[in-house]
């Protein structure tokens, strides 16, 4: 952290500043899921037992395998800001671009496991999912929001690394001014971390 | 002072940037003329959303039908609230004063993030257009009161989809605004300006920047909950479906109390700093002032069951939330002792702002203490959704922060336009005003008493006489608004010339130019002294000396 400390904040850009503000709106992020996490908690000890019930109903192994796949785009994304850092644009590109491939293959297996519940019909408001105990559709109703919710935050991140990309290749992103794909990173990082509670509360609590 | 002679720098009222005329404002990162852009919005909201008010008064003047129908009534008091919370007090102080005054008191030539400022700004637009579409717009005006409660707001055939999205989207812009200044204020002080010797006005946001940064998440997971449950039948909040219509409110009150402090912080901020100035003696308690500001905003997190004494929550939550609100009477009440003690002994100049501070200060320990009888267990039960609540929290919002709005509006005219506005006039405006105010007002917290419910468009004979008063009231008071704004508009182009420092202000605004600079400063400037230091002409001399 030594070499960070030695940059000294110009006029227009301040180092320390851009980060801090990257944290706190972090923090207003987790107190939006916070909110649900709040409503998984309430309705979770009130149905405990339809809760374990549908939970068996989600597809661990797919589930494992995004929590491994983000795990690592978590890793390559990190490994591009060490690159930016040494000044090694074309390694930071390359792996920002893994990174996206990697939030790419989450998202298409996201699709294809919502794809399975819709044929299922266990999608909110229809037919079987109201006949449902009311813990199972609770479960349902938090499991398509809180998942949907992540889904666009990855979104999100996918285009923030994209644009990330782009001002790395315009040359505004450099060894001496990497507020932008350090800010990127930690909001990535931010997808993954709410993804490592989501995964244990979808899946593996059953 | 000297700063405008020795080196004339254009003020950012003349600036000329890339684009011309209104572009130059709407693309401009400029705090100062984004703090104009929120004020001319809010302005004309305030307008509309008062109009809404008095034609709710005049409507209760008489029990019974007179000319608008109980739907249209409940569409327009869900209006008026929904314009008058999430458009104007909410990001109000915080916003217009906030971003024309912090940079300017701490001695920073802009905020942090001044395009983000520009963009919280854009947001603010986008969530004011859809809550006025929501009126518009087929379907009817939404009738569900402001705060959305479900199941009505979960089933009412109303826009209220466009009201709870703009909702949200308010509620990111003031995330971004609330962002914007936490890093401002420990990044951009000026060099010497340690914590306590920040001027009290940016230790007031700073405590409320924190609530809108924390609290505001709620809010809008919850309003996106209900917007769920509307389009997509996730019955978090419906029983039939298993939900439950108690944590909407548990999840609603989380964050829309701690917002009643994101109204007063600012205020009592503002107050705080025109005390001094109008006394000429530095600010009684300085310490006292800032920690209570963030005692307030932490305690105020946690009272929020006080909103639901009757919805049935346990007896022990009820105790204890009970106990948490008169305890966050206590940081508010050394607020106004000091701001007493700091007149006392003072030279103290009645012009405008203060007059317009004194009044708040009387109209807010009005609010206060009703808020007590609020708080208060047993006479809860009493005065629950009554128009003594109207009252007790019109007392608050309006006498407290509306009346700190025009006290700020008034203190720092000056240094926005450079113009003086006739002080004659203020008087005038401001007799009508508060008059008008206690009569609109009063009589609710009498017939709230008696048992008048609130939101009712009809009420028995017995509380016409109340209803009537009130009418007459809001009358006055529009008149006195209406004054109120003639007097200001009509002189930012033709008043006289104001001076760098009309008040003879010690902060750091008052020692450049009025209107202030593009850049603010020509040199940063070293920050030695306590904010309110006034020194005797002797010590002043030997400081500009060395």
């Amino acid at each position: 952290m030594a070499e960070i400390k030695n940059i000294a904040p110009s006029e227009h850009h301040d180092y320390q500043g851009s980060k801090m503000g990257m944290w706190i709106f972090i923090f207003t992020e987790l107190f939006l899921f916070g909110g649900l996490f709040l409503v998984y908690a309430v309705f979770r000890t009130q149905y405990s037992a339809d809760f374990h019930k549908a939970a068996e109903e989600t597809n661990t192994f797919i589930g494992t395998l995004n929590t491994i796949v983000l795990l690592i785009s978590s890793m390559t994304v990190a490994m591009s800001i060490t690159a930016i850092q040494s000044n090694n644009k074309g390694r930071a590109i390359r792996l920002l671009l893994v990174t996206i491939v990697l939030a790419l293959i989450f998202m298409v297996n996201k699709y294809f496991e919502w794809g399975h519940k819709f044929e299922l019909r266990l999608y909110p408001g229809s037919v079987v999912l109201t006949n449902l105990p009311k813990g199972e559709l609770l479960f349902f109703g938090l499991y398509f929001m809180m998942t949907g919710l992540h889904a666009l935050h990855v979104l999100v991140g996918m285009i923030l690394l994209t644009v990330t990309i782009f001002r790395i290749k315009s040359g505004h992103v450099h060894s001496g001014n990497f507020s932008l794909i350090e800010n990127s990173g930690l909001y990535w990082h931010l997808v993954d971390l709410i993804w490592i509670f989501l995964f244990p509360m979808m899946y593996l609590i059953t | 002072m000297s700063n405008s002679e020795t080196h004339p720098q254009v003020s950012y009222l003349e600036y000329q940037g890339k684009y011309k005329g209104i572009l130059g404002w709407i693309t401009s990162t400029d705090h100062k003329r984004i703090a104009l852009l929120y004020l001319y919005c809010i302005i004309i909201f305030f307008f509309v959303a008062a109009f809404l008010g008095l034609t709710m008064s005049i409507e209760k003047m008489r029990p019974g039908q007179d000319f608008m129908n109980a739907q249209t009534y409940n569409g327009f008091f869900t209006v008026h609230g929904i314009i008058m919370i999430f458009m104007i007090v909410i990001p109000g102080l915080a916003a217009v004063f906030g971003n024309f005054a912090l940079p300017l008191l701490i001695g920073a030539r802009d905020v942090a993030f001044p395009r983000l400022n520009l963009f919280s700004w854009y947001l603010y637009v986008t969530g004011a257009i859809l809550a006025v579409l929501s009126q518009l717009l087929k379907g009817g005006a939404p009738d569900t009161g402001w705060t959305f409660y479900v199941p009505y707001s979960a089933g009412s055939s109303t826009n209220v989809i466009w009201a709870l999205t703009a909702a949200f989207v308010l509620g990111f812009s003031s995330i971004l605004t609330g962002l914007n200044f936490i890093v401002t204020i420990h990044r951009m002080r000026a060099p010497g300006m340690t914590w306590f010797k920040m001027p009290l006005f940016p230790w007031a946001l700073y405590a409320t920047a924190w609530i809108q940064v924390l609290a505001t998440p709620i809010v809008g997971i919850t309003l996106l909950m209900v917007i769920a449950e509307r389009v997509l039948h996730i019955g978090f909040f419906d029983p039939a479906l298993g939900g439950d219509p108690v944590l909407f409110q548990h999840l609603f009150w989380i964050y829309s109390h701690p917002a009643v402090y994101i109204m007063i912080l600012p205020a009592m901020g503002v107050i705080t700093e025109i005390f001094p100035t109008f006394s000429q003696k530095p600010v009684f308690g300085y310490g006292a002032i800032a920690i209570s500001s963030l005692a307030i905003a932490f305690v105020g997190y946690f009272v929020w069951g006080h909103h639901m004494f009757t919805s049935g929550i346990s007896y022990w939550s009820k105790w204890f939330f009970s106990f948490l609100t008169f305890i966050v009477a206590v940081p508010s009440a050394i607020k106004v002792f000091n701001w007493i003690s700091t007149m006392y002994g003072g030279s103290i100049q009645m012009r405008p702002p203060l007059l317009y501070a004194i009044s708040f200060v009387f109209l807010f320990m009005i609010g206060g203490f009703t808020g007590l009888f609020l708080g208060a267990l047993a006479t809860n039960v009493q005065l629950h959704d009554t128009t003594f609540v109207v009252a007790h929290f019109h007392y608050i919002i309006f006498g407290g922060m509306g009346f700190a709005f025009f006290a700020g509006l008034h203190y720092w005219y000056p240094k926005m336009f450079g113009r003086m506005y006739s002080d004659r006039w203020a008087y005038i405006a401001w007799g009508f005003t508060f008059v008008g105010f206690n009569l609109l007002y009063f009589p609710q917290f009498i017939i709230g008493i008696q048992g008048m419910p609130r939101r009712y468009f009809d009420y028995l004979p017995q509380f016409q006489w109340g209803h009537f008063l009130s009418g007459i009231g809001a009358f006055i008071l529009v008149t006195g608004l209406i004054l109120m704004a003639w007097n200001l508009i009509y002189h930012k182009k033709r008043g006289a010339i104001a001076p760098a420092n009309p008040w003879k202000g010690v902060t750091l605004e008052w020692q450049i130019a009025s209107p202030p600079p593009v850049e603010n400063f020509d040199e940063i400037p070293v920050i030695k002294h306590n904010p309110y230091w006034f020194g005797t002409e002797e010590e002043i001399r030997r400081e500009k000396k060395s």
